[in-house]
């Protein structure tokens, strides 16, 4: 057998400030990590730092961007957390989303140039219900036949994405389009207006929209759901100590049902945010992955509304950078996809340190019996 | 026996662990043909020692002297080629595959199992252990799987047996075949380590006794040179707490009836209930003694409501059928429960005492609008910690934080605050220091004068004697009728624990009787 000379052993009481330095450090860890990869690219790596981190948002059109991005991704990440921290591993946050998006879009199309001012809010509730309803399915084989959430969830994902294919390239797909898979354009009453369009000159060609107050209004209510309500705190309990749950008598699958109901509305309203907002149309590739990137952004930012507030910015700008370098440095842009990864893994690594040590095998351990 | 050399001794053992030092300078002589005794109450560094012997961990300092030589143990199979056994509190048998089975798993290479099935009968004859070397492990009860255990270290013939707290899963007749055993491995020139905190088994059993408080030797004295009242003394320091016994009560109005509970094992090892009733009166201490895993963990979810059964009529509270609700709504009724494993179910580990008031106190005032009063569930707790004198730094502290005898008083001061009309309570003094426990009965007792029906499930017999007024017996899922304390005693109340009771066979249906063993 091959023994490492060292091994991990737990700790007893993992430092309360290393948990919250660890995402940090995992952000200057991928920074020079990333840094590595450029300079093996044969780029000077501040350079290339310099057009990732820094150039996309050093412009207000850059920032509108960042928030654009941010956004969606900040509330699925909310809806998630809920989840999360009552040890419900909801990992279709992208299924859930592409429902909302179908939902909304449904009551979009039907009501094509017609809908009034209510439009938009009843697209709202719709791509909630929608999420929710998705994500109703992991908690309905949860609570009956203990089927795994997390399978159940992520093989979900694919059977939306195959929905949506199906209704843009059949009963949805605009007759005008040329057999390109588009629904048609919405119109105005069932699209978010833009700031720029109400907010003076200074904002003027930027395309961040009014659902960005959505999540700003999502994130103190979450803080509150998380740490004043009673609901909330059954949902902790549940996820930190499931038996003393089930002593205090709280239900187990009620539990589930509000996590999963929570985390599938808010990935249903991102939905809503992105087909209603920059795309104004339903279509078969409307997604970079905010329902999963979402995923990271919960673990980021620690489950906690305000890390991942901060979380969401930062992966929005890994997105921009990814872009930023495919243009200026002509690098893929799965080099975002790399950047994600590796700040996963090294947060994941840096946990594993926060709540292990390393301790060297004392020789003797290794060796047979020894005896004078 | 002072003549005969020492076998082990050591000397300046010192173990720190984050935030607590479990050895603190501990020498410790042992010689051959002596059970020597390790006293001590809970986290007094016991059972650090005995790792420290047995190569499960490595002292930070001090020495360990074998027969004269100064050596290291670096892991238990050094210890075993030393010629050191241990045989530890919770058993290490895998359940599903026979003791012959078990036995040849932990030696190394390919075993004959027919050769080894012969010496295990062999050795656990000579030593009256009987062991059947084919049966399976879940066929035994504690007993027997301590005699496995047992010979499982005498295989190996032993210079050194560590027993740590052995007669804790045994019945007192149990207790008494194994002081036999050892005491002719004693005069076969056996070391034996005995474990304990027990103090009467020491008197009757050990020729020597050291005795640690936080991680030091107190003392080491000769237990036939002692008593009960002095050897506790030195253990924890000051005099031994005693309950104040209250007179006689009169017996109030029947307050929780169990009539006919039946309740399938949910697990595969588990106990099925059969056919279990009990009344508990207004005022009244009850008490279930047995050996855990008879039932005792099924009875408790039943009870509690953590598993709802299907005819509700079989729990009653206060006349009301309960069977079919769920723990809070059995709370709101009038039930409130102290569980075994306090940190864990009974608390949050990671949360504040703030935080645990509110696991199953948050209908007094601590939820408004689906919105928790923090500042109520701050009182409470505070409350709690004023009222039945927890040491903690205040309400913020975490629940992991505390000891368990803290905890334990912290988590029932939280149930008796809720003013129950019935409180049941399991293992209450399980891992807690002799003061706490003593505050913790005392308190059931002074509750249960106040007229609330307590009913106690304890695996600790003298406990049971010392606060309940009628005792009941639980042993493979069954309920002995209790008796009153006053016309019954442990000799009577043990052969109850090893499930000869009228009911056992009388009373069940004739699918229960089928899966007794024979």
């Amino acid at each position: 057998m091959i023994r490492a000379p060292w091994r991990l052993v737990p700790r007893t009481l993992p430092s309360p400030r290393m948990r919250v330095l660890a995402p940090m450090m995992a952000v200057a860890l991928t920074v020079i990590f990333g840094c590595i990869v450029f300079a093996s690219l044969g780029l000077s790596p501040l350079a290339a730092m310099k057009v990732f981190l820094i150039e996309p948002i050093s412009t207000i059109n850059g920032v509108s961007e960042l928030l654009l991005k941010a956004s969606p991704m900040c509330l699925i990440a909310l809806g998630l957390a809920v989840g999360y921290r009552a040890n419900v591993w909801n990992i279709g946050g992208e299924g859930q989303m592409y429902v909302g998006g179908i939902f909304a879009s449904g009551l979009a199309i039907y009501f094509h140039e017609r809908g009034g001012v209510w439009l938009l809010p009843a697209m709202v509730v719709a791509g909630a219900i929608g999420g929710a309803l998705w994500a109703s399915i992991p908690a309905v084989l949860k609570t009956r036949c203990h089927a795994n959430e997390i399978l159940v969830s992520l093989m979900l994902t694919y059977v939306a994405d195959l929905l949506v294919k199906y209704l843009v390239y059949g009963p949805w797909q605009d007759p005008a389009a040329n057999n390109f898979p588009l629904t048609v354009a919405f119109s105005d009453n069932a699209q978010f207006p833009m700031f720029a369009a109400f907010a003076g000159d200074w904002l003027e060609g930027t395309r961040v929209n009014v659902s960005l107050i959505i999540t700003l209004v999502a994130l103190p209510v979450a803080w509150l759901f998380m740490q004043r309500t009673f609901a909330g705190y059954q949902l902790t309990v549940a996820g930190l100590a499931p038996s003393a749950a089930r002593y205090a008598g709280f239900s187990g699958p009620a539990a589930i049902w509000m996590a999963l109901l929570i985390g599938g509305a808010a990935a249903g309203v991102a939905g809503v945010m992105e087909v209603a907002g920059p795309l104004g149309q339903l279509n078969d590739r409307w997604t970079p992955g905010y329902g999963f990137t979402a995923i990271i952004v919960a673990t980021l930012g620690r489950l906690h509304p305000f890390g991942i507030a901060l979380a969401s910015l930062l992966m929005a700008l890994v997105y921009l950078g990814g872009e930023a370098v495919q243009i200026s440095l002509q690098l893929p842009k799965a080099i975002s996809l790399v950047f994600q990864g590796l700040l996963l893994m090294l947060l994941l690594g840096c946990d594993v340190l926060v709540n292990y040590r390393l301790e060297r095998r004392r020789p003797a351990a290794t060796a047979a019996v020894e005896i004078k | 026996m002072s003549e005969t050399p020492t076998l082990l001794s050591l000397s300046g053992i010192i173990k720190r662990y984050p935030g607590v030092v479990a050895c603190d300078g501990v020498s410790l002589e042992v010689k051959a043909g002596e059970i020597h005794a390790v006293l001590g109450e809970n986290g007094a560094g016991k059972s650090t020692l005995m790792k420290v012997i047995y190569g499960v961990t490595q002292p930070d300092a001090g020495t360990l002297t074998w027969k004269g030589e100064q050596l290291t143990i670096p892991n238990p199979k050094a210890a075993r080629a030393l010629g050191v056994g241990m045989v530890f509190q919770h058993f290490s048998l895998f359940d599903s595959i026979t003791v012959v089975e078990n036995v040849a798993v932990a030696l190394p290479g390919r075993v004959d199992l027919k050769e080894l099935s012969k010496r295990i009968s062999e050795v656990s004859e000579r030593y009256g252990l009987d062991v059947n070397p084919w049966r399976p492990v879940h066929d035994l009860s504690m007993g027997e799987r301590q005699r496995v255990e047992i010979t499982r270290c005498l295989l190996q013939s032993p210079k050194l047996l560590i027993m740590d707290e052995p007669t804790s899963v045994l019945t007192p007749q149990a207790v008494d075949q194994l002081f036999e055993t050892l005491r002719q491995l004693r005069d076969e020139g056996t070391a034996i380590l005995y474990i304990s905190h027990k103090l009467d088994e020491i008197l009757k059993l050990c020729d020597r006794a050291t005795i640690l408080r936080d991680g030091k030797v107190v003392t080491e004295t000769l237990p036939r040179e002692e008593t009960e009242a002095t050897l506790a003394q030195k253990m924890i320091g000051r005099k031994f707490p005693e309950c104040r016994r209250r007179d006689d009560h009169t017996e109030g109005a029947i307050v929780f009836e169990v009539a006919g509970l039946s309740l399938e094992a949910d697990t595969p090892f588990g106990t099925s209930l059969k056919n279990i009733s009990m009344r508990v009166h207004a005022g009244e201490i009850l008490g279930i003694a047995g050996i855990s895993g008879n039932g005792q963990s099924e009875l408790l979810d039943a009870l509690a409501g953590e598993r709802t059964i299907n005819d509700k009529n079989a729990i009653q509270l206060n006349g009301i059928a309960v069977g079919q609700l769920n723990p809070l709504q059995r709370r709101v009724l009038g039930l409130t429960y102290v569980p075994e494993d306090r940190l864990g179910s009974g608390a949050v580990a990671s949360m504040s005492l703030t935080h645990n008031a509110l696991l199953t106190a948050h209908r007094r005032g601590m939820v408004r609008t689906g919105l928790v009063n923090f500042r109520a569930a701050r009182d409470y707790a505070g409350r709690c910690i004023r009222e039945f004198q927890v040491k903690a730094p205040g309400t913020e502290a975490l629940a992991r934080n505390l000891s368990g005898g803290n905890l334990q008083k912290f988590i029932l001061g939280r149930e008796i605050a809720q003013e129950p009309k019935v409180l049941i309570l399991a293992q209450p003094t399980w891992g807690v220091d002799i003061a706490a426990a003593a505050a913790i009965r005392q308190a059931v007792i002074d509750l249960a004068a106040r007229g609330v029906a307590v009913l106690v499930i304890s695996e600790e017999l003298s406990e049971i004697f010392e606060i309940c007024d009628r005792i009941a017996v639980m042993a493979g899922g069954r309920l002995a009728s209790p008796r009153p304390v006053s016309e019954t005693n442990a000799a009577e109340i043990g052969l109850l624990m090893s499930g000869m009771f009228e009911g056992a066979a009388g009373q069940a249906t004739p699918a229960a009787v089928s899966a007794v063993p024979a």
